[in-house]
């Protein structure tokens, strides 16, 4: 279990909205699979690097020019509402 | 019976001019007409076509929905790499194929849409995430078809469908155009009829993409050349882990019989242990969620997605993530949220990424010994639809043998090796990084060894 309030936080950053009925759900499921992840705890991982992704990258750079390119028209094709060639979104303050 | 051959078979009849790429397109679209409303595989067809595509792929001017109320009316402005390799090799696409919500589930019943069923029992779920690509091809809607695998949604679907699939090694082919789940998991890979297909849709698919900052600049092998069935010498590690407790006696059974025909064709078989497999379902379950979370904040309803009434800008984030998001998506969301933020990141998401650095260790250690290393693809065969949608650790289990996988960024395949109970079985066959050569090899040769002929009854 994690506790309801715990859980509404997580929404809020998350920027979701739950019912009181997902909030109890989900205190419930989330603290079982935290509950289940926790036998990683078990491993002494003090001299153990973090691998953040399978292959190992280095920075991949490429020339500061455009080429590729996306019309305005096309990008704005699926918004919701859009005015004078943006986005549009409502009141913010 | 066109629907039921590989392409590599339609190809030869296309170039003896046996019959032409018409009725090849008619025949599937007829089969389409036949079983799509029992199979339910597709959110949306073009009513011609070979090749099918998951909808969390992008076509040029086609709905890409990633079966979510929250891209039900998304029209991709630009074809995936993988679209744009296949469309010049002269594909046409049959339609998009259902999916669990953002390829998030193992039994496609995450849909907002619709539920897929298995063709070899319409009771039972086709796996997921990519069921609606591996209920397509096993019923003969498609020809091949297009997944995605961020912890075996290519390869648990394929088993448990009775068709092939394979996840390539991280980087090998473009995730330009495929919807991000958890990025440095996710790899698109081909679901075929057969190992010959896999191999040359592989071929295609394969390479470096200046749109992929993660894609690989290596040279690309010719895969068909290693469909040979000589396997004398081919030194082959049972995954200890992945055989034991957990997976059904049936699977184990069918299993065990496949690993001794390798064996009695001059494979030299051993067991190796893995021993950090048993943490890697955990490590999963936070780095998945994590990456998802932080990939899934671009849903905000403001350039494109469902958008809900509001009247200011925060509801409206929160609104319309809610109402668009289905209840896996949210739950995952969550748990990632959860795991990175302040207070827990270091026990959850900084524990998990050490844990993967010693399980892609395990791995390195076993292909010491081991040309490749074999396990069953899925636990068990397929479940019947709603045996696990109440638990969600339940429906997670089901991906153990699949996620240490991803994890290492290795390639691997499934194919089918016999039946369970009526239902398919998929053998897991692991290779180390790039050698999807003799994955391919091994795979080519088990499928000449196990004859696997059965056909759904639909």
């Amino acid at each position: 279990m994690i506790e309801e309030k715990d859980v509404k936080h997580i929404a809020n950053l998350a920027r979701l909205e739950l019912t009181d009925e997902e909030v109890k759900k989900f205190s419930s499921q989330l603290g079982s699979i935290l509950e289940h992840v926790a036998n990683m705890s078990e491993l002494d991982t003090s001299k153990v690097k973090p691998t953040a992704h399978a292959v190992a990258l280095s920075n991949v750079l490429r020339e500061d020019k455009v080429n590729h390119e996306v019309s305005r028209e096309k990008a704005l094709s699926n918004a919701p509402e859009e005015e004078e060639g943006a986005f549009k979104v409502p009141r913010i303050v | 019976m066109l629907h039921t051959l590989p392409a590599h078979e339609l190809n030869k009849k296309l170039d003896a001019k046996e019959i032409s790429s018409e009725e090849l397109s008619a025949a599937i679209n007829k089969r389409i007409e036949e079983v799509e409303p029992k199979v339910e595989a597709y959110n949306s067809l073009t009513g011609e076509g070979t090749i099918a595509i998951k909808d969390n792929i992008c076509i040029d001017g086609t709905k890409t929905t990633c079966s979510s109320k929250i891209l039900e009316n998304y029209v991709a402005i630009y074809d995936a790499t993988v679209v744009k390799k296949l469309k010049a090799a002269g594909a046409i696409f049959t339609g998009k194929t259902n999916l669990d919500e953002f390829a998030m589930g193992s039994s496609t019943e995450n849909s907002a849409f619709k539920v897929t069923k298995n063709p070899w029992d319409l009771q039972r779920v086709p796996g997921g995430s990519s069921g609606g690509s591996a209920a397509a091809v096993a019923a003969g809607e498609c020809v091949a078809a297009l997944g995605s695998d961020t912890g075996g949604s290519i390869r648990q679907p394929a088993a448990l469908c009775g068709v092939v699939g394979m996840k390539p090694t991280y980087g090998l082919v473009s995730r330009y155009g495929l919807v991000a789940f958890a990025s440095s998991l996710d790899q698109i890979g081909p679901i075929t009829k057969d190992v010959t297909d896999c191999a040359n849709l592989l071929q295609i698919i394969a390479g470096h993409d200046a749109m992929d900052s993660t894609s690989l600049n290596v040279e690309i092998p010719d895969y068909n050349q290693a469909l040979t069935a000589d396997i004398k010498g081919l030194k082959v590690g049972i995954v200890k882990e992945l055989t034991a407790e957990g997976i059904a006696e049936g699977v184990r059974q069918v299993i065990t019989d496949s690993v001794k025909k390798l064996e009695e064709a001059g494979a030299v078989v051993g067991e190796v242990s893995l021993p950090h497999l048993d943490y890697a379902l955990s490590a999963y379950y936070i780095i998945a969620p994590s990456e998802a979370s932080s990939n899934l904040a671009r849903f905000d309803g403001v350039r494109y997605g469902y958008r809900a009434e509001a009247e200011d800008l925060l509801e409206m984030y929160k609104k319309s993530r809610s109402e668009g998001f289905g209840e896996e998506v949210k739950r995952r969301i969550m748990l990632g949220t959860y795991a990175l933020s302040a207070g827990y990141y270091e026990a959850y998401y900084g524990q998990a990424q050490k844990v993967r650095t010693l399980i892609t260790g395990d791995f390195k250690k076993a292909f010491e010994q081991y040309d490749v290393l074999v396990s069953p693809a899925s636990p068990t065969v397929a479940f019947k639809i709603g045996e696990k949608t109440a638990d969600p650790l339940q429906m997670y289990l089901s991906d153990i043998t699949t996620i240490p996988v991803n994890l290492a960024g290795i390639p691997a395949i499934s194919l089918p090796v016999g039946l369970s109970e009526g239902l398919p079985v998929g053998f897991q066959i692991m290779g180390k990084h790039l050698d999807e050569a003799t994955v391919l090899k091994s795979a080519y040769a088990l499928e000449q060894l196990v004859q696997f002929n059965a056909q759904p009854n639909l």
